[in-house]
């Protein structure tokens, strides 16, 4: 593995090995030494969760963060091109973490450079860092990836998280349930292709039904940003909010997942309960990244 | 007698096209952009067994290259190329979308790198028969019919 730009180019088996290796680092961090490797963070868009999660990662392995936030006061704005801003930094570092809100901009970056690429999100399309640490978090959760019953809960419409989640478990037999407002159904396209994979799926808009069959509840924000209507959004801010009184049936075992940041769609009650595991699942992120960082840079045992 | 006779003068060196889906000459003209001094046929709507309706481009004095007739593909999935040497045709091909296409079309999604940076495009055949290409760096795929050429 050279970069990480899109869940498309791993293999179930690759995908195998960065959880075992996640979990493993976990367990004892020192097993990896990354000291005097350099990792420069070029984000061209502000993210806290994501830059700070890798930069813990590497830091946890002893490593060295350089970087960017944003392009003010940076050569950008003097108007480089992205492939000169790459290349000098791959002159400064061992990898390059991005951000970008251009669509293929990783890909694109990683052919320009001769350093290992992560893709830390391009836009609507791939953000395969979030992808696996989700893979992880489900597997340490339920103890296994097999034949879960999930709920996708939210804006399943432009969500890039469950698209990529739906399709990262798909060889697992799964079964999920589509649960969003008709304005913010899955993409056709995306169903049709889970059913071409023999993907079980069923699609509601009535949370409360289903939340005793599921292990997994996906729960995801509905962005105002992707509106062009305000009174549109209005319609749908408040659709689905999860309060520790919803889950009082639900399975012991289940936990509710959610990328983060939330604004209202989890009560703050639900915290305290044994189904929140969004917190857990933000620091499963930083082993998760770990993995990624020391297989890239050819340090994984 | 043959209507495309009566029509269009046979060329002594260059290239046909034929089988156009009928209404896109234009389009695979606009693919092949002729030099001020190329002397071009171009026949619209003529009739055909295979296809009803079609069209049909000649160029006097060019050969098309291997990129070029790709090219045509994705407007003309059922193109024939012949290259003409002294009135007679020297090689007949079928056109064929390639498995993969550099520097060609442009991607259509404003969000996309390709439209961003200067740098040459890559789609990937996906589905030869509903002409689908997915573009190697924003992953959308799209038909032939969506694309522009660069």
């Amino acid at each position: 593995m050279k970069n990480l730009i899109s869940m498309r180019d791993l293999s179930a088996d690759k995908i195998v090995q960065l959880l075992a290796l996640a979990a493993k680092l976990e367990k004892d961090p020192s097993q990896i030494n990354l000291s005097r490797r350099v990792m420069a963070a070029m984000f061209y868009e502000a993210s806290t969760r994501t830059r700070m999660s890798f930069e813990s990662a590497m830091k946890r392995l002893g490593g060295e963060v350089i970087g960017m936030v944003g392009t003010s006061g940076t050569s950008v704005e003097k108007g480089e091109t992205l492939s000169d801003t790459a290349r000098v930094m791959a002159r400064y570092s061992d990898i390059i973490v991005m951000r970008h809100p251009m669509e293929g901009a990783a890909r694109y970056v990683s052919e320009q450079v001769n350093i290992p690429v992560v893709n830390a999100g391009d836009g609507a399309n791939q953000h395969p860092s979030q992808s696996l640490l989700d893979l992880y978090s489900i597997k340490k959760a339920q103890g296994t990836l097999e034949s879960l019953r999930l709920a996708l809960v939210g804006d399943l419409k432009y969500g890039r998280t469950v698209h990529s989640l739906a399709y990262a478990l798909a060889p697992f037999n799964p079964e999920f349930y589509f649960v969003s407002p008709s304005s913010l159904n899955m993409p056709s396209h995306i169903m049709n292709d889970l059913r071409t994979r023999g993907v079980k799926f069923h699609e509601t808009s009535e949370l409360g039904k289903i939340v005793d069959e599921v292990d997994i509840m996906y729960v995801t924000r509905i962005q105002r940003e992707r509106f062009p209507d305000r009174e549109e959004y209005e319609k749908v801010k408040n659709a689905y909010i999860i309060s520790a009184d919803l889950l009082k049936n639900a399975k012991d075992n289940m936990k509710v997942m959610h990328p983060l940041p939330r604004v209202n769609e989890i009560t703050t009650d639900v915290d305290t309960t044994k189904y929140a595991y969004y917190f857990d699942q933000a620091e499963n992120g930083v082993y998760m990244r770990q993995a990624i960082l020391s297989t890239l840079l050819g340090e994984a045992k | 007698m043959n209507e495309l006779k009566v029509k269009v003068d046979p060329i002594k060196n260059g290239t046909v096209i034929d089988h156009i889906p009928a209404g896109r000459a234009q389009r695979v003209l606009a693919i092949l952009k002729p030099r001020s001094n190329d002397i071009v046929m171009l026949g619209m709507n003529f009739s055909s067994k295979a296809m009803q309706k079609k069209d049909i481009v000649k160029i006097e004095g060019r050969e098309l290259t291997k990129n070029e007739v790709n090219s045509i593909a994705l407007i003309a999935p059922d193109a024939k190329v012949s290259i003409i040497r002294d009135y007679k045709v020297a090689q007949k091909t079928k056109v064929e979308i390639p498995d993969f296409i550099e520097g060609l079309v442009s991607c259509s999604n404003p969000k996309c790198i390709t439209n961003a940076e200067p740098m040459q495009t890559r789609f990937q055949l996906i589905s030869a028969s509903k002409r689908e290409l997915a573009c190697q760096y924003c992953e959308r795929v799209f038909t032939a019919d969506e694309m522009d050429h660069i």
